[in-house]
């Protein structure tokens, strides 16, 4: 056995392996506390909560009259009436429905930033269901209801209902998931297009020999923001365009506050690119400490879908993730036509966060 | 303070965990002065010289350049030094003229410059060549022409042609001996070929485990080691006792079982025919004769028992 061949690569390969403890934690340590973590989260208990907007509500016709009978009224934030279905099911665990009567300014609001993936338009007492037919969730959530519907209701009238596709510029899931993609592209570009490159060449001895002329250290990293936001801004152009004439997507706010929070967004990540490869030179850990960055805000920043329905208590805290932001006044302004007062807060938190991660990266930076 | 002297280190003191990398070492450099650092792998030359380069603190000591502590004078510390390490990976997908000039700009240098040291160091071929599509020497000459592109007072090179053929070598050692002739430039090197430190450098210094165990010039050393040229050769048949005594004026030494003698060659010029006659007198006819110098590698041999190409444990 010891003589063989594979046995002795394989050995060698795991010797490497266990003698670098950084990326013992980063291989092994950190999926399982992400697993941990992510777990605790969002399947500890089982409970889901969708909203779902009613416009043109009108009450005492036969849905109103059917929630009145069957859901729990219950108050929402701003102390306005919803309607709620409580499920119980042993298997699924506790979903929650609540059925919000909302003027269809809001509605679209929420649509538009994934609040709502369902609209019912209650009209003359009719139930006509909007929403995207391109996004699964909207669809799961149409035959929920409609099954909580029609569960206590004998002629099941609300099981024939009419489906409308959303078809307004900035509600359907396409519009969603453009500025979501615009955000997490500046990101990636900057924690793997930056950090990489950085740690790549500490590793090489590049950094150090540049560091021993009269160079400014700073310049040296100015340099690699300056050419990654300018190709961060070449892609997410491209993406735009491409988006514009493939599926006619538009932006309906300020270009300027769109240049403004892309540039936040973009100093934020560089800065934070910085931060996280100001000190090793190996690249798996490198990897693991990237990854930790990235992965928890791909999951919860709600580039894909909605972070609205992950547990109250978390949205706060999901909000205050710099995708989050990113993704949000982005969405704001090219679906809901904000200008930059509108997204002027996140603007700045965003500036900030990349000055500061960057001074403080530069400070720990290990040169050699 | 003696204006000739760029670097004068006292007392230098650098430990890693497991090893006493530098253990209490006083150094200087003169202006225009060839300097070797000349040690196996693992002597602590590299350390040494990256505390000159300010990129490592040392644990004690103290180094002054032009008489300024170097921790005073960082920022001009990088106008008068030109350096290269073991080990440079360039950017791969950039060009030897790009990068050049890329460094260039640190010293807000001209493009002249960039062409002057292209042209220094042969790379002219191969300016629009990526980095990563260079030879090995081809690499060391471009590490080369960037540590060359602000005039240096004072050239740091650690072992510029570890790994690299002879004819490779030979080039670096050109452009090296091209940049004496100028007499601006001091030069520290960092080798484990005790040719190369002969060749390039004024004045040689030992080093072995983080101590300096000797300097001086090539013969200097080798005179304060006692060393002096010999010549081995065998005969047909025996060489008699009688010959041996040393009353002929020969140190001469026989060994009768590999069949091989031994004579000592304190001036070759009298010592060589009184040995072909003395074996001729006796009817010994030469099989084979071999005269040897003395090299750097057998006087580190004498001092520490193991040769330059061992690795220090």
């Amino acid at each position: 056995m010891r003589k063989n061949e594979l046995w002795q690569l394989i050995l060698v390969h795991f010797r490497e392996l266990l003698r670098e403890p950084g990326v013992l934690f980063w291989g092994i340590g950190f999926p399982i506390l992400m697993a941990w973590g992510l777990g605790i989260a969002f399947t500890g208990n089982k409970e889901t909560r969708k909203d779902i907007a009613i416009v043109n509500y009108t009450p005492g016709g036969s849905l109103s009259n059917y929630m009145a009978e069957h859901a729990s009224k219950e108050k929402d934030k701003s102390g306005k009436e919803i309607f709620v279905f409580t499920i119980n099911d042993p298997v699924f665990g506790k979903n929650i429905f609540r059925l919000m009567p909302v003027d269809s300014v809001t509605a679209t609001l929420g649509v538009k930033r994934g609040i709502f993936e369902l609209m019912i338009d209650n009209s003359n007492d009719s139930t006509v269901f909007h929403l995207d037919p391109a996004n699964s969730e909207a669809r799961l959530l149409q035959l929920q209801i409609a099954t909580v519907l029609d569960k206590n209701h004998s002629d099941k009238s609300f099981s024939e209902i009419k489906t409308v596709p959303l078809e307004v510029k900035g509600t359907r899931y396409i519009d969603f998931l453009v500025p979501g993609l615009l955000a997490m592209n500046v990101m990636m570009a900057c924690l793997w297009g930056m950090s990489w490159t950085i740690i790549e060449r500490r590793k090489g001895n590049m950094l150090r020999r540049m560091v021993v002329t009269p160079v400014h250290r700073r310049n040296i990293l100015m340099g690699l923001m300056t050419a990654r936001i300018t190709m961060n801004f070449v892609e997410a152009l491209l993406l735009m365009i491409f988006a514009w004439i493939y599926f006619d997507t538009a932006i309906q706010g300020s270009i300027a506050a769109l240049l403004l929070v892309f540039v936040a967004g973009n100093i934020a990540f560089t800065g934070i690119a910085i931060l996280i490869s100001s000190r090793t030179a190996n690249t798996e850990i490198g990897n693991g400490i990237i990854n930790f960055v990235n992965m928890p805000m791909m999951i919860l920043s709600g580039i894909f879908f909605s972070y609205h329905n992950f547990p109250e208590w978390s949205l706060p805290v999901i909000q205050a993730l710099p995708l989050t932001m990113l993704a949000d006044s982005m969405r704001s302004i090219i679906n809901e036509g904000a200008g930059i007062l509108a997204v002027l807060d996140k603007t700045i938190i965003l500036t900030l966060t990349g000055v500061v991660t960057f001074v403080v990266g530069l400070k720990m930076f290990k040169w050699y | 303070m003696d204006n000739n002297i760029l670097i004068q280190a006292k007392g230098l003191y650098k430990h890693f965990k497991n090893v006493k990398a530098v253990n209490g070492i006083d150094f200087s450099l003169s202006k225009g002065e060839y300097v070797a650092l000349l040690g196996p792998n693992g002597a602590g030359k590299t350390t040494l010289v990256e505390m000159i380069e300010g990129i490592r603190t040392p644990d004690k000591g103290e180094i002054l350049v032009k008489g300024h502590p170097l921790s005073e004078i960082k920022s001009a510390l990088y106008n008068l030094l030109g350096i290269s390490f073991q080990e440079t990976r360039f950017l791969e997908k950039v060009t030897v003229e790009e990068t050049i000039r890329l460094f260039a700009s640190f010293y807000h240098q001209p493009d002249e410059k960039s062409e002057r040291v292209m042209t220094l160091t042969g790379l002219n071929e191969k300016r629009k060549s990526y980095t990563k599509n260079l030879s090995g020497g081809q690499r060391q000459r471009l590490a080369l022409a960037i540590s060359l592109l602000n005039d240096p007072e004072i050239l740091i090179l650690d072992e510029p042609t570890t790994g690299l053929d002879p004819t490779a070598r030979r080039e670096i050692w050109d452009i090296l001996l091209k940049l004496k002739e100028g007499k601006n430039t001091s030069l520290i090197l960092t080798t484990h070929y005790m040719e190369e430190a002969t060749q390039l450098c004024d004045r040689i210094v030992i080093m072995d485990k983080g101590l300096f165990l000797a300097e001086g010039t090539f013969d200097e050393l080798l005179k304060r080691m006692n060393l002096h040229d010999s010549a081995t050769f065998s005969v047909e048949g025996d060489v008699p006792e009688s010959l041996l005594s040393g009353e002929n004026g020969l140190k001469l030494e026989w060994d009768a079982e590999a069949r091989r003698g031994w004579c000592e060659m304190k001036n070759v010029a009298t010592e060589m025919p009184r040995l072909f006659s003395l074996l001729e007198k006796n009817n010994l006819t030469l099989t084979d004769f071999e005269h040897k110098r003395p090299t750097l590698d057998d006087l580190f041999l004498i001092m520490t028992g193991r040769r330059l190409t061992e690795e220090t444990d």
